[in-house]
């Protein structure tokens, strides 16, 4: 089966990672590749996003389309990039998950095919 | 005593998840395979009590399941050829049922669905026999159900025993299912619920399924022992009028003395593991209050060595709760007191009922009587209510 796995940062997420020093980053960047590498069989497909203050809302729902500034929901939880997987079942891609070593939330979702 | 309806549901219990297995393992689609068991046990609980239970009920169930699956099916070719070549007997693999269990209690879905899917799906219970044991509407318990079978599918929750490395974890979730189950039924057993399907009864076997399966898991031996013990009390627990009577009270000569000794064997087995849990731990406990003669005779040093030890590998303020009431035996009233006083359970019952007891034994009676008003202000247990208002009569 095709699953997407949505990785998310949250607030506290995003201090800590400000506070860090270019060599911390060096470490969290080189344990992401790490997961990458291990992983590469399965992954299919992988991207990371610009920050959300990049984002822009096209709402198509009254009409005329509105475009507004900002990701459609202001949240404290920001999906900031994704990988899709192809694995046997939601046992593997949970285990995929559950080594994520970057940001603390990780949503996945089966992909229709 | 057993009620025909105790018979139905023991003859289902024992053949309607071990069909489930043998279907979803043939038709590898677990919500086809469990609509055809549902309908196959509706059926039975609709014509057994007319026609009397079949000789052999899993043949029969199997042929109701079989026939409907061709009937209904017509859509699906791929499975109606399966279940066309599908003979009596069966021959499930042993471990199918397990799989069936982990697939139900699947952390990816919610605790009360994994509650409902285990009770319909390895339990043979019918939805409705789930909505009043939970008294919940029935749609709730069909909706739930609904949306966990159409998880299964679509999110790809696989059908099988997990890995040793995850199995730990797994289990846990399985066993909580299992004693959730058997609390909802523990709680609320009381007169006005004979109605209610014995959920203590399905708590129960599906505990000693699990030990028979996984005979070498500790923690498993340890929530049947103490789904046993707390059952082996049963007679005593309610007076003739029907009301609660606290362990302090409860006239002992009623308990099932052999169910307490077998229980204690098997925890005594499990403790040759070496692999201490929550679950045995709290068998542990309850044992040394079933082993005792009396209230007075009880080993109170030893009830709290073994708080302490849960406590460690479970740490929970009600734990902390009950670790008080075995204090007030060892280090007297007012040292458990101030325990309880510092464990800020303000919105639960039993921390207001507990420090009655305890103000009452320290001559604070009008603190006492506060502290029970209180306690009677947060319960909603019917026999909890009747108990506390007994003893707030002047």
């Amino acid at each position: 089966m095709k699953y997407v796995l949505m990785f998310c940062e949250t607030e506290q997420w995003e201090k800590d990672w400000e506070a860090m020093d270019q060599s911390e980053r060096d470490a969290g960047f080189a344990k992401v590749g790490q997961w990458m590498a291990e992983h590469a069989d399965k992954i299919t497909h992988n991207r990371k996003l610009a920050g959300p203050e990049t984002a822009t809302t096209v709402r198509l729902e009254d009409g005329e389309p509105i475009i507004t500034d900002g990701p459609f929901i202001e949240g404290k939880e920001v999906v900031s990039g994704y990988v899709e997987v192809e694995v046997a079942d939601l046992d593997e891609a949970l285990r995929m998950a559950r080594t994520w070593p970057a940001c603390p939330l990780v949503e996945i979702r089966p992909v229709l095919m | 005593m057993t009620s025909p309806d105790d018979v139905l549901a023991r003859v289902v219990r024992e053949h309607a998840g071990r069909l489930a297995a043998s279907l979803v393992s043939l038709l590898g689609d677990f919500s086809a395979a469990e609509d055809l068991v549902a309908d196959a046990v509706e059926t039975a609980l609709r014509r057994w009590p007319v026609e009397g239970v079949p000789d052999r009920p899993d043949a029969w169930l199997f042929t109701v399941a079989k026939n409907r699956g061709l009937d209904v099916l017509r859509r699906q070719a791929r499975y109606r050829e399966k279940l066309a070549q599908l003979q009596w007997p069966v021959q499930p693999e042993p471990d199918d049922r397990l799989r069936l269990i982990f697939t139900c209690c699947h952390p990816a879905l919610s605790r009360e669905a994994q509650i409902a899917l285990t009770l319909r799906v390895v339990c043979g219970l019918t939805t409705a026999q789930i909505a009043r044991a939970f008294l919940v509407p029935e749609t709730t318990v069909a909706q739930r159900l609904t949306r966990a079978k159409r998880k299964i599918t679509d999110a790809g929750i696989p059908y099988r025993i997990p890995a040793p490395e995850e199995l730990g974890e797994r289990l846990a979730q399985v066993l909580h299912v299992v004693y959730l189950m058997f609390n909802e039924g523990y709680l609320s057993s009381s007169a006005d619920r004979v109605q209610s399907h014995d959920l203590v009864a399905d708590a129960d076997w599906l505990a000693s399924l699990l030990h028979g399966l996984m005979p070498r898991e500790p923690e498993i031996a340890g929530l049947l022992a103490l789904i046993r013990l707390h059952r082996a009390r049963t007679a005593a627990r309610f007076s003739p009028e029907g009301n609660l009577v606290q362990l302090q009270d409860q006239d002992r000569s009623r308990w099932d003395q052999q169910m307490i000794g077998e229980a204690v064997e098997l925890l005594t087995r499990a403790a040759h593991h070496r692999r201490p849990g929550p679950y045995q731990l709290q068998a542990a406990i309850v044992a040394c209050h079933a082993e005792a003669k009396s209230w007075e005779d009880t080993d109170w040093p030893q009830i709290v060595i073994l708080y302490d030890m849960l406590l460690c590998l479970a740490p929970s303020p009600v734990t902390r709760l009950h670790r008080t009431i075995a204090l007030r035996y060892v280090s007297g009233a007012e040292k458990a007191l101030a325990e309880l006083d510092s464990l800020g359970l303000d919105r639960y019952h039993l921390y207001h009922a507990t420090r009655a007891e305890l103000l009452r034994d320290l001559g604070r009676d009008d603190e006492a009587r506060e502290a029970d008003q209180r306690a009677l202000e947060l319960t909603a247990n019917p026999a909890e209510q009747a108990l506390l208002k007994q003893r707030l009569r002047p």
